[in-house]
């Protein structure tokens, strides 16, 4: 495999002020408002020291974090929606989208790459929760397939961080199918005997819940995030009670027998190392033998 | 039988023909002339109406509640040779979820589908057509069990969505229907999936999986109800209708953009308005597809299967 010839084309170096600090140098934890400065909560990857607090991010923050020496190349990064029904409601779609881009720098709601986890080669999808709440539609899914058409064509184990509110109301019924699109990739992913690592990370629901994020080989999360298929609001009005303590946290859902495990951030890069490290490559004795 | 609001003429004429037959009857006075005219003008009133449906009229049709459920046409196109089968084995048996195997023609099959239930009752017993995990896991078991036995599968789609209770969470509703998704992408036999009424959302999607994905005429498809996409995007539930609009969730836009195999015809006014037609065109139309999909090799089957939802979504660059 030409991974060196290969990684030596459109090379990707994040700078490690990726994480935008518009509001300054003070970082204030959103759970226990202790403060402290943003270089150090920059290095201790977005998680509060004080209660734990994992702070969401986005795609370039997973990348930088798992891709060795930061080093990666993003799959079709251009890729942007065509807006196939025209959809308007109060605004037109294309108009949010436009001001998503704007706002984010980024072209929709996952990005995908492929480079080192501790010397082997991966590839990552992660979403983007700025992006139109990480919604799903045609990009997502299609850069989410075209990810796994890598992994698949390159005999590569998948990961993907999910991150999202659910489908992509404007895209309706195509943004619908993005599901099966994902998930008929990760069955033909399965057949090749390739791994698949599904991190969940707050607040993965709806349409991503109910087709990629759930079907890892290994389904693990960060803590305390946020996952089920419907919003807490709805279950709470389909119910007409008050929701328990922890309803659809990861603990919860570890609990009742949805997660492999919780893994805190600092711990990803080697967690999930650790699983490829067994299950990866298939024929690792004749790999042993021939190296 | 229920009127909808724009069948408020078809309404008037069908109970002014109902007058004159009663008359008739009683008096003994010749009304044919005048009935002969009424027919006819009740031939045009309902072409007019049911030829120009928006979007949302469509809707309301899908949810007419005496259109049939999963269950009559079951009855009707296996000719009673239906065994029902029940539970995921797990939890329970999911009463929105309904399947068994049924002789359509010469052919076993494995029918799957959401069932509504007909009265105040019978609709809370089938949880309005809104199945819990162990519904979608009772339809794998099934379609499982179809691809041991090398049997064609037939899903029914009818559902407002999968149940979203606080239990459903717990046993993940969101696993069971990725599963199924997941799943039936590989299953090595033919799957028909037919719309027959409400198609919503991942509800829909978890047993809609198939190498033909057909709509009835009057039926809707699409990743949120009218209500709820208006709820959420105009923050309002008075905007269904452009909703339903914008969705564009009709079975010919469905068609239109690639989304669906086809569209089967109902008769004129809906399924409701003449069941056994409908039957009788669903049978013949599973027989057809049936028949030629069995010639086809089944890796062949599962490229084309994932060709088909590949090609799903509209990107640029
Ligand atoms: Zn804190």
């Amino acid at each position: 495999m030409g991974w060196f010839t290969r990684r030596k084309e459109g090379i990707t170096t994040r700078t490690k002020d990726k994480k935008e600090t518009p509001e300054g140098l003070w970082y204030k934890c959103k759970r226990c408002k202790v403060i402290v400065s943003n270089e150090d909560h920059r290095k201790n990857l977005w998680v509060c020291k004080n209660c734990g607090h994992h702070e969401r991010i986005n795609a370039p923050e997973y990348f930088q974090l798992l891709f060795d020496e930061e080093q990666y190349t993003e799959l079709n990064a251009k890729m942007t929606s065509g807006d196939p029904l025209k959809f308007e409601d109060t605004k037109k779609y294309t108009d949010r989208y436009q001001a998503s881009v704007a706002k984010t720098g980024l072209n929709d709601a996952v990005s995908t790459a492929y480079g080192q986890l501790h010397g082997r080669e991966v590839v990552i999808g992660a979403m983007n929760f700025n992006f139109i709440g990480g919604s799903m539609g045609s990009v997502v899914g299609e850069k989410i397939s075209r990810a796994i058409d890598h992994a698949l064509r390159n005999e590569l184990p998948f990961i993907m961080i999910s991150k999202s509110g659910g489908a992509r109301m404007m895209e309706a019924a195509f943004s619908l199918m993005q599901m099966a699109k994902t998930s008929a990739k990760l069955a033909r992913l399965g057949e090749a005997g390739l791994p698949y690592v599904s991190v969940l990370t707050d607040p993965t629901t709806g349409g991503v819940t109910a087709s990629f994020a759930m079907l890892g080989d290994i389904n693990i999360a960060e803590p305390n995030a946020l996952i089920g298929f419907a919003g807490p609001r709805v279950v709470r009005e389909t119910i007409g009670k008050d929701l328990p303590d922890g309803f659809q946290r990861s603990e919860f859902l570890l609990e009742h027998g949805f997660l492999d495990f919780i893994v805190e951030r600092n711990c990803l890069k080697q967690r999930i190392d650790q699983f490829l490290g067994m299950t990866y490559p298939l024929e690792w004795d004749t790999e042993q033998t021939a190296s | 039988m229920d009127y909808l609001d724009f069948e408020k003429p078809i309404e008037e004429i069908e109970a002014q023909l109902k007058k004159s037959r009663d008359l008739e009857q009683e008096t003994e006075v010749d009304m044919s002339k005048s009935i002969r005219e009424l027919e006819k003008r009740l031939v045009s009133t309902k072409k007019d109406i049911y030829k120009n449906l928006s979007a949302w009229q469509r809707v309301q049709l899908s949810r007419h509640p005496q259109r049939p459920y999963s269950l009559a046409y079951l009855e009707a196109i296996t000719a009673g040779d239906f065994l029902e089968l029940h539970g995921d084995r797990h939890v329970k048996d999911d009463k929105a979820m309904i399947g068994g195997w049924g002789k359509l023609g010469d052919f076993p099959v494995m029918f799957v589908g959401q069932q509504k239930g007909v009265n105040t009752k019978m609709r809370q017993y089938r949880n309005f057509g809104m199945a819990n995990p162990e519904g979608y896991r009772k339809a794998l078991r099934l379609m499982k069990m179809a691809e041991k036995f090398q049997r064609p599968v037939v899903t029914l789609i009818d559902t407002p969505g999968a149940f979203p209770g606080l239990e459903a969470e717990e046993r993940g509703q969101g696993e069971a229907i990725a599963r199924n998704i997941y799943e039936m992408s590989k299953l090595r036999v033919p799957i028909i999936c037919l719309i027959i009424g409400e198609g919503a959302s991942g509800g829909a999607l978890g047993i809609g999986v198939g190498d033909r994905v057909l709509m009835l005429e009057n039926t809707w498809y699409s990743v949120i109800s009218p209500e709820s996409c208006s709820s959420i995007l105009w923050r309002s539930w008075d905007y269904k209708a452009q909703a339903a609009e914008a969705l564009k969730l009709t079975a010919e836009d469905m068609l239109k953009n690639k989304l669906i195999d086809d569209i089967i015809p109902e008769p004129l006014g809906g399924a409701h308005r003449n069941r056994e037609e409908m039957f009788e065109v669903v049978q013949k139309r599973l027989l057809k597809e049936i028949t030629a999909l069995r010639k086809t090799p089944v890796e062949k089957l599962l490229d084309k299967r994932l060709e088909k939802f590949e090609q799903m979504g509209v990107t640029k660059g």
